[in-house]
């Protein structure tokens, strides 16, 4: 118990510390959203000065009829998002001034000074050549130069690093006692490292120096692909597939299990939560399933549903259903029993049986509890299946990014990430679309 | 002749506690075809339940309720019903909601139309048929519903604050048309209340209630319902007799909702 404490505070600090850290980055966006928002308005105000009804309430903070979606800057912010992230990766979108500096590729030099065993010292210079990713350069022919001390040359890829043993030329060797001192002029020992102005020169334990090429500013492919190398993944993939399999039939697979188990789960879940809603006996029997099973979280079934039903169509499609039942139960229920009393005496009075009560008052007005119900269901399936094909799957989505992950093709994984959200996010807007369209009555009676 | 009798309804219940609520306490009324009646009372007088009892939404624990010489046990559309508010169909357009009684009862729509039609003609709706109910402002609703209930011509209307909702004007408004309904259809109506100026104006008999238990209290036979049909509301209110009956039945009611109190604080 007491290490448990320890542990976890200790994580705690850990945790703050990089708060902290990134503290200073998070304010400046704070500042940039409100720089934007300062230039924006006083562009507005030269434009058009507006003259609705908003423009002249005097009291805006706290009216919540006054705050709307700016889009401006919806605008500002999704574009703001493009910029930084082509500015970072060096993106050919982007002009170049905008980019943040880049790593070092050419050539370039330093010089190191030795020191012999007896005192005696001599400099030498490296020649440097940083070449891209895939174009190998061989080591230059260059001059050795006089000296007890001979010049090197040496060829890295950008954002490696290379080993140089400098004494094979030279007539001080290490194991004469020979080491170096200094590079460009300034101390070097193990734990001191020198920055020059292509990158970082380092001393080995054993003496030879390690030289890794200025990284800059600028990600990694492998950490963060440029914004247009995503892009052309996404046609390449489109068209050629990933580990053949079609992007076409990743993303099939993984809509077929949503909408395939989000309708098996409302075919059972909405007559369920209706038997909840009208009957005694049933919301006493169903409760305590409903009301247990509804918050674990759908994710937490995964390990159950691949030991029952294996990896295969069955076990997604059962995991779904179960993830899209509750919910829809619990949506059929609150909207059998919401319907108002008046309504239901109303039919009675009419002459209405109960089926007709059921099929004409009730079922229509517990749509828009359904349709609620049903957008949430939606979500929650499409994150419980993508979430399910990471865990184990042939084909989908989930399957695909967690895939390229293990070759850290990291631009699949981001156009992966990128579907994943434009989709569940046209799910949400087409759910939207019908309700407007099929419950034009909601939240207006 | 068809005609309502209430014979001596109680209505006992128990509570979680214990304890038992006696809302209604031997009521006994005889309501002639055609009748309009409007019963008056502070809160908990039990007018509501009364109104549910006839409806046959809640049974009795004592005594039945006659119409037409058999004894109601539940709703029917020989009772139809007017609710203060809410009780419309969003779902469907305001002829929809009309013609609701007909199709229920498996009346061909081409049969129903011409008489939904008119209904909506008469409650003053003719150019709001095909509108949905939202869109339509609070009288215009209570409007649909008057016109949704006489669709199913039945032989009491039952309105429990069918104006309460509305603003003074509508109300003045809508209080005619009630008047104007009773006298073309004809129909028994009795209605429920909580200003003692509608009751006035909308009762030809009218029924003082008070609490604990729920009882008839008083009952008056007034002209001004006969008086206003056609006729400017605001020149009833003029009549001597109107004012003075007013006046008596404030005090009543007045007296009634301060014995309350004092009970009240006298248990406390």
């Amino acid at each position: 118990m007491g290490t448990i404490f320890v542990d976890l505070s200790g994580e705690l600090k850990t945790l703050f510390l990089s708060i902290l850290g990134a503290l200073p980055f998070f304010l400046g966006y704070v500042a940039l959203i409100l720089l934007f928002m300062f230039i924006w308005r006083f562009i507005r105000h030269q434009l058009t000065p507006a003259h609705d009804y908003t423009s002249l309430k005097t009291v805006t903070f706290g009216d919540e009829s006054a705050v709307k979606s700016d889009t401006a800057a919806s605008i500002i912010s999704v574009v703001l998002i493009f910029v930084f992230w082509g500015a970072f990766t060096g993106s050919g979108w982007l002009p170049s001034p905008f980019h943040a500096p880049g790593p070092f590729t050419g050539e370039g030099r330093f010089t190191y000074t030795v020191e012999a065993s007896d005192g005696s010292r001599a400099d030498a210079t490296v020649f440097v050549t940083v070449f891209e990713k895939g174009q190998a350069v061989p080591e230059a022919d260059i001059d050795p130069g006089s000296g007890p001390a001979k010049n090197d040359s040496l060829a890295v890829q950008v954002y490696r690093s290379k080993l140089l043993s400098w004494d094979a030329n030279d007539e001080f060797k290490r194991k004469d006692g020979a080491r170096i001192v200094a590079v460009d002029g300034r101390p070097i020992d193990r734990r001191t490292d020198v920055e020059t102005s292509i990158g970082r020169v380092a001393l080995t334990d054993k003496g030879t120096l390690n030289f890794e090429p200025g990284k800059g500013w600028q990600m990694e492919d492998i950490w963060l692909p440029s914004p247009d190398s995503v892009w052309k993944r996404l046609m390449s993939v489109g068209r050629d597939g990933y580990q053949n399999v079609t992007l076409a039939e990743h993303l099939s697979y993984s809509l077929f299990r949503v909408v395939v188990g989000f309708l098996l789960g409302a075919l059972v879940g909405i007559p369920l939560g209706y038997a909840m809603g009208l009957s005694n006996w049933f919301r006493g029997w169903f409760d305590p399933i409903v009301e247990f099973m509804r918050p674990v979280p759908p994710l937490a079934l995964i390990p159950l549903v691949i030991i029952w039903a294996g990896i295969g169509e069955q076990g997604k499609i059962i995991l779904l259903f179960l993830a899209a039942l509750w919910i829809m139960a619990i949506a059929g229920r609150s909207g059998a029993s919401g319907v108002q009393i008046s309504k239901v005496h109303a039919a009675y009075s009419l002459g209405a049986s109960k089926i007709q009560i059921l099929r004409h008052v009730i079922v229509p007005n517990s749509l828009p509890e359904i349709f609620t119900g049903a957008r949430v269901a939606m979500g929650v399936c499409w994150g419980t299946v993508v979430a399910a094909e990471l865990v184990a799957a042939e084909k989908g989505v989930g399957k695909m990014i967690v895939t390229a992950s293990k070759f850290q093709d990291t631009d699949i994984v981001i156009m992966g990430i990128i579907l994943i959200g434009i989709i569940g996010f046209g799910i949400d807007i087409l759910m939207r679309m019908s309700e407007k369209f099929l419950v034009p009555w909601k939240g207006r009676s | 002749m068809s005609s309502l009798v209430l014979d001596n309804i109680s209505m006992r219940f128990d509570l979680p506690n214990g304890d038992h609520v006696q809302a209604l306490q031997d009521v006994s009324l005889d309501i002639k075809s055609g009748e309009l009646m409007s019963v008056l009372g502070p809160s908990g007088c039990g007018k509501t339940t009364l109104l549910n009892i006839i409806a046959g939404f809640l049974a009795a624990t004592e005594g039945k309720v006659m119409l037409n010489d058999h004894i109601v046990t539940g709703p029917a559309q020989e009772r139809g019903m007017v609710f203060q508010k809410g009780a419309l169909f969003e779902w469907m357009s305001v002829r929809q909601n009309v013609a609701f009684g007909p199709r229920m009862n498996g009346v061909r729509k081409s049969q129903s139309d011409p008489k939904v039609d008119h209904l909506l003609d008469v409650v003053g709706l003719q150019d709001f048929k095909e509108k949905a109910i939202y869109e339509l402002s609070g009288g215009m609703q209570q409007r649909v519903a008057l016109a949704r209930c006489l669709a199913n011509e039945p032989d009491v209307i039952l309105m429990d604050e069918p104006l309460g909702a509305l603003d003074a004007l509508t109300r003045e408004k809508m209080q005619g048309l009630v008047l104007k309904l009773w006298k073309e259809t004809g129909k028994t109506i009795i209605l429920i209340t909580h200003s003692v100026e509608e009751a006035l104006l909308l009762g030809e008999r009218l029924l003082v209630m008070a609490p604990r238990p729920g009882r008839i209290h008083k009952e008056y036979r007034l002209p001004f319902a006969e008086m206003g049909v056609g006729a400017d509301l605001r020149e009833v209110k003029h009549h001597a007799q109107y004012n003075e009956t007013r006046e008596e039945i404030l005090n009543m009611i007045w007296n009634m909702e301060e014995e309350i109190m004092g009970r009240t604080e006298g248990a406390a």
